[in-house]
């Protein structure tokens, strides 16, 4: 009867620390939110916010540690703690844009924050999932929660839109995820990554090898999806611009950074034997992605459309690192990540801003003359765009200088030339936001809805952010190659 | 893991579709056919239909089909957990009252939120 | 001493700092802001002074060894280590005292030019982070430095070009000149990526000393990227077109930026890697040819303008593209000659349009003013001294560095190229005069109630006039040719870092260029008498064109004109003279004329400036066609989705 002989430590629990944080509050907050009183409902986004810092707090018993718990299931180890950390900063942003903001359009259900929580608990697992199983779990604990919240407006036609598309879809791709872990399973017999590793490692004879190609085509087209790459992309757009927009911060910057901390602890950690084969489809890939992105984004007239496709692109260049897949370009994932998320929900949290109760404002042109309305305001935004664009001295910057000097370094020069090429290109429509800021008379009169001191100070963190690793970012670069080091 | 291993598995699908086909083929080939009015309406046997037929089903039934099927599942997980409880001992106890735990939260939402009620 | 060089970038950013925040929060007087951004400038310019006369006291052999004054590490990452760190060396010295100098005038010059603007606090601190962001670029360490410095002129230049953002013009001159420097910033990342590909370092003394392990294929590669680089910071063929509309922004910004120093840059960085260019003769090539044609179209087109500013920003362009023809031919420290002689009289230049704006109404076409010298003499008379400077009379600060470069590129084998130069110089002499004769000479053809407030300017903008007309004449005596008797110091200080031996070989060509370029050229044009002929030759080009300007504009538009309405039987005899003048006219004036219009109008409007939007158009075209696939319906998406499954597999089982 061993087979049902559990190992169970303490330690274990410990590995997974902040997940039961935030899962611990999220059913506190559900049982809280069916009973309190409707004019004391403020008081769970309180109580979430509480639940994100002591999930922080939790986190610092994980550090420097190294283990893996529930029979080799999860990890903690650098790898996953940066993802942690970084994911743990995404739900705190969230958290205080959605403070004013879930208020402002009706939404301010207690199971919004649930969801933010269930779907951290998600993006957390996919960061320190050890097995196949368990990385496919945390995407659909993760996936299932967004699901949710990108339909929560139930009266808004274009949310519950994008909702239904993306869970359609979403499921659509998990199919394919999963079976290419099928494959995976039937070619090398284990779902541990360490495993896989191994076995491929030793591996000399070749065949199954198209079942194992077969299988790894289909992962690349699962983790494609929730990232965004050209071609399974589609649903970004459409769904962003439905979706409300703190929500739409959250999964352009929480479910881009689960994905690739997912994708990129598969390929480089269970499936560097592979390299050959995937390089080349990454190259493809990061090509169309980076292009596609951007060129669709020059003719958007709706800024949550056009930071949809900037998303896209983004994850294009960080796909260029991927290819380079040098020890500069693994860490320069990581490094991109950072920066994209910070000058991502910056953009979105002055999006957010600006709109009003049934007036959202995400025209670009309804921008004009921000530069003399909301000065301060209007220099953040300058900031994110500038951070967008790749301008020094911002994060965006140094993310792409090391990019492109990792893909240099490894020989990809077209990958590096067509890259700086497209940030040339992205530069156009950036820059077209600050001219309506700056250049535009104010077609209307621009008010700021429900002013919230919570997103104000999430604007300053993000800014803090973009400027400090923009302009010193040789520590985050050295957190990150630590971060990643292991893996090789 | 070669290929070969495979090879059953393609011999049953290859007898699945062989089934398939044949059963169709051979009664279209031997069944002998006459038919009446009666016999080619879609139910020749039963009710004639009142009313049109695509008609919305209130969404309070897919509401308790979904709690249902968690409580179903619940019951899942609780049968081989019994099987063996001999064998999980402490720990086992512990670990399942914690998955009560957090359906019962589920349950008290539900139930607080009003879905249990019909009207 | 040298060590308090991180000190001259500081004050500027200093003032940046206190006007943009302080002074706009707290919306300080104007005398404030102003005061506080000319003292900033001020202390940066006496501690260029202080530090190059630190760096005077070391032997000239050792100039070039000063250690880098390395503030902190900035990115550190494996093998990639960028510090933030200054350089001192004769060549960043001389820039940062021309860079800190020239600006220094021209902020105080602004005082007076900005009185009446609104945004006179946003300007200054614009000014301010312009010269810090040219300061970091000029004084920079490494690459990278470098390049924040030269993204953030570019910025800067972007900002102050658009500073009247409220009029279209200014706003798409902004982004005109914006993106077009995208284009060159591109060739100076990727250049940069394959140094450090190459090298693993982005430091100057590193590269620089790793250079010879270098093949030549790669090192023309990364000197000709750096040079497309340049082409766009320094306005060259092709990426000229943005200089021209850039003279939207105010008057004194176009003196800085665009004539004094931002456009500069890219020369000071190909003198700065004349070490790669030096290994790489092609390169070389491609920069003298670039330069050489450059020249003389965009002279050719200043010919015709009649904005006053307009002529000064081509003649700009052709003066850049001395800068780089004497690069191009080796002759890297009489580029940089040319540079500062060309930041003294082209800035005084600008300011002087500027001051004739002023006393004009805000007037710009030279066709509605005229006489006007006597109205205001200081204007006139340090105006006229820069137009000596510039045409090259002998005696002034233009005529050596000019002199310089065409003799060195004759010298050093290239012949035609001396041609073409000589040519530009001829027509930069008669657009140049033209200029000065059709403002200031002749009648006055404004409206009455402009001439009516003609005036002179007040002393804050004539004393920066008076500063660089001195310099314009005084600024070529630190370069006396050998030959004439005189001991060329600047050459001999940047020496160390540019190399050249001139007192040794005299007025030697560099041997690097030779072997791939140069041919029996230097050996027969080394004698002295060859220089002397030359020298006068182009002197005598420079008259037949001020000739030739004299000519046309102050003796023939007024005689039809005036009389030919009043006597109308003498109008017939005048008019049969002029029938001669129509011949000389149809003969050379009307096909130079129509050369030139060709240029401008064909050229630069037809051919340059329509790729660029083409580009811009076909970006957003296929925006807009890809934009179609996203229909919205999600069976679409998911056929997507399958058929790049379908695609990768196929592609990994192939």
């Amino acid at each position: 009867m061993e087979f049902f002989q559990v190992q169970f430590s303490k330690a274990d629990l410990l590995v997974v620390a902040p997940e039961l944080v935030l899962a611990g509050f999220a059913l506190l907050i559900l049982l809280m939110s069916a009973f309190i009183r409707s004019e004391r409902k403020g008081f769970l986004g309180y109580t979430a916010l509480v639940g994100v810092i002591v999930a922080f707090v939790s986190l610092y018993w994980e550090m420097g540690i190294e283990a893996s718990a529930f029979s080799d299931m999860v990890r903690i180890d650098p790898f996953s703690l940066f993802f942690k950390v970084m994911i743990l900063i995404i739900v705190l942003l969230t958290v205080l844009i959605s403070l004013a903001y879930v208020k402002r359009e009706g939404i301010d259900f207690g199971e919004y924050y649930v969801l933010v929580f269930f779907a951290a608990v998600g993006m957390m697992l996919m960061a320190s999932g050890a097995n196949l199983l368990i990385i496919f779990l945390g995407l659909e604990v993760m996936s299932i929660s967004i699901y949710i919240l990108a339909g929560i407006m139930r009266d808004d036609v274009r949310s519950v839109e994008a909702a239904f598309k993306y869970f359609l879809l979403g499921a659509f791709a998990s199919a394919f995820l999963l079976y290419g872990i099928a494959l995976t399973y039937a070619s090398t017999g284990t779902l541990d990554l360490g495993g896989i590793g191994r076995i491929l490692a030793e591996r000399t004879w070749i065949n199954g090898l198209p079942i194992l190609i077969t299988g790894l085509a289909l992962l690349i087209v699962g983790f494609g999806f929730k990232i965004a790459l050209v071609p399974f992309h589609m649903w970004t757009p459409d769904v962003y611009e439905g979706a409300p927009t703190s929500v739409t911060a959250f999964m352009a910057t929480g479910v881009k950074a689960a994905g690739f901390a997912a994708f990129v602890r598969v390929f480089f950690f269970a499936l560097p034997s592979l390299q050959p084969y995937w390089t080349e489809i990454m190259w493809g890939l990061a090509v169309a992605t980076m292009t596609v992105g951007n060129i669709i984004a020059l003719s958007q007239d709706n800024i949550k459309r056009m930071l949809a496709y900037s998303s896209i692109a983004h994850a294009g260049y960080i796909l260029v690192a991927f290819v380079a897949g040098n020890e500069l370009g693994q860490s320069s994932i990581l490094f991109y990540l950072l920066a994209y998320c910070f000058m991502n929900l910056g953009a979105f949290t002055v999006v957010i801003l600006l709109g009003k109760k049934g007036e959202e404002n995400t025209l670009i042109s309804d921008y004009a003359g921000l530069g003399f309305g909301h000065p301060l305001l209007a220099v953040a935004m300058a900031i994110f765009m500038f951070s967008l664009a790749g301008v020094p001295p911002t994060a965006g910057f140094m993310a792409k200088f090391y990019v492109f000097s990792a893909a240099v370094k490894a020989n990809y020069y077209w990958l590096a030339v067509i890259g700086v090429l497209n940030s040339a290109v992205a530069a156009y429509y950036y820059l077209r936001v600050l001219i309506y800021m700056y250049f535009r008379e104010p077609e209307k009169e621009l008010t700021i809805g429900g002013f919230s001191p919570a997103a104000v100070l999430a604007v300053i963190i993000s800014v803090w952010g973009v400027l400090h690793i923009g302009i010193l970012p040789s520590a985050f670069l050295s957190l990150a190659r630590r971060s990643i080091e292991f893996l090789l | 893991m070669m290929l070969s291993q495979y090879v059953p598995v393609l011999f049953i699908i290859g007898l699945g579709i062989f089934f398939a086909v044949f059963a169709v083929v051979a009664s279209r080939l031997l069944g002998p056919r006459r038919i009446n009015p009666a016999k080619a309406s879609p139910y020749e046997c039963g009710m004639i239909t009142l009313g049109p037929t695509h008609q919305a089903i209130p969404i309070k039934y897919y509401i308790i089909a979904m709690l249902f099927l968690v409580f179903d599942l619940e019951v899942v997980f609780l049968y081989p957990w019994a099987v063996i409880f001999r064998t999980l001992g402490v720990f086992g106890f512990v670990e399942m009252m914690i998955f009560i735990f957090i359906l019962l939260v589920g349950f008290i939402y539900i139930w607080k939120k009003g879905a249990l009620e019909w009207e | 001493m040298i060590e308090l060089v991180w000190l001259i970038p500081l004050f500027p950013a200093i003032g940046f700092l206190f006007n943009g925040l302080i002074g706009r929060w707290f919306n300080l007087d104007k005398r404030i802001v102003s005061w506080v951004a000319c003292a900033a400038l001020g202390l940066s310019f006496l501690f260029s002074i202080l530090v190059f006369f630190a760096l005077l006291k070391i032997a000239p052999e050792a100039r070039d060894a000063v250690p880098d004054k390395v503030l902190f590490d900035w990115i550190v990452s494996g093998d990639l280590k960028t510090v933030i760190g200054y350089k001192v060396d004769p060549l960043s010295i001389i820039m940062a005292l021309v860079v800190s100098g020239v600006s220094f005038f021209i902020h105080i010059y602004s005082v007076g030019y900005m009185h009446d603007d609104p945004g006179v606090t946003r300007y200054f601190a614009f000014l301010n982070l312009f010269v810090f962001m040219m300061l970091t670029l000029v004084l920079a360490n490494n690459f990278l430095l470098m390049f924040v410095g030269w993204e953030g002129v570019g910025l800067c230049s972007y900002l102050l070009i658009g500073f009247w953002f409220d009029r279209d013009a200014p706003a798409n001159a902004g982004k005109k000149a914006f993106v077009v420097n995208r284009v060159g910033d591109f060739g100076f990342l990727l250049a940069m990526f394959l140094i450090f590909a190459h090298l693993g370092t982005l430091e100057f003394n590193g590269v620089f000393a790793g250079a010879h392990s270098l093949d030549v294929v790669t090192v023309t590669l990364i000197t000709l990227l750096l040079f497309v680089g340049a082409t766009g910071k320094s306005a060259q063929i092709p990426l000229y077109v943005w200089l021209p509309d850039a003279m939207e922004g105010p008057t004194p910004v176009s003196s800085l930026i665009h004539a004094a120093t931002m456009v500069t840059s890219g020369v000071y960085m190909i003198a700065r890697c004349n070490i790669l260019y030096s290994m790489a003769p092609v390169s070389m090539a491609v920069v003298a040819i670039f330069g050489a044609a450059t020249a003389i179209f965009a002279a050719s087109m200043g010919l015709l303008q009649f904005d006053i500013k307009r002529v000064l920003a081509y003649s700009t362009i052709s003066q850049l593209g001395y800068m780089f023809l004497a690069v191009g031919v080796g002759a890297f420290s009489a580029g940089i000659f040319h540079l500062m002689t060309h930041a003294f009289f082209k800035g005084l230049l600008f300011l002087g349009a500027g001051s004739v704006m002023h006393a004009m109404s805000g007037e710009l076409d030279m066709r509605k003013m005229g006489g006007i010298w006597k109205r205001i003499p200081i204007t006139f008379w340090t105006f006229l001294l820069a137009t000596l400077a510039i045409a090259g009379i002998p005696g002034f600060a233009g005529f050596f560095s000019k002199d310089e470069i065409l003799w060195q590129t004759f010298n050093s084998g290239h012949r035609y190229l001396w041609l073409i130069g000589a040519a530009a110089a001829g027509m930069t002499a008669f657009y140049m005069f033209r200029l000065v004769f059709v403002t200031f000479f002749g009648r006055c053809r404004a409206s009455e109630e402009v001439q009516h407030h003609i005036h002179e300017s007040p002393p804050v903008m004539t004393v920066p006039l008076i500063v660089l007309a001195c310099l314009s004449v005084i600024g070529g005596y630190v370069g006396i040719p050998h030959i004439l008797g005189g001991r060329n110091i600047f050459h001999e200080f940047l020496q160390p870092v540019l190399g050249g031996h001139p007192e040794a070989t005299g007025h030697a060509t560099f041997s690097l260029v030779k072997p791939a370029f140069a041919s029996e050229g230097a050996a027969m044009g080394n004698g002295i008498n060859m220089e002397l002929l030359l020298m006068g030759a182009s002197v005598a080009i420079a008259l037949i064109g001020i000739g030739i300007a004299f000519y046309l504009y102050i003796r023939k538009p007024e005689v039809p004109k005036r009389l030919g309405e009043r006597f109308k039987t003498l109008y017939t005899i005048v008019f049969n003279k002029y029938y001669v003048d129509e011949i000389y006219d149809a003969c050379f004036v009307k096909s130079t004329k129509r050369l030139g219009t060709f240029f401008w109008r064909e050229f630069d409007d037809g051919v340059i400036d329509r790729s660029v939007n083409m580009v811009a158009k076909l970006m957003l075209w296929l925006g807009g066609v890809l934009r179609r696939i996203q229909t919205g319906r999600v069976q679409g998406y998911a056929l997507g989705i399958i058929l790049g499954a379908v695609v990768i597999i196929i592609f990994l089982m192939r």
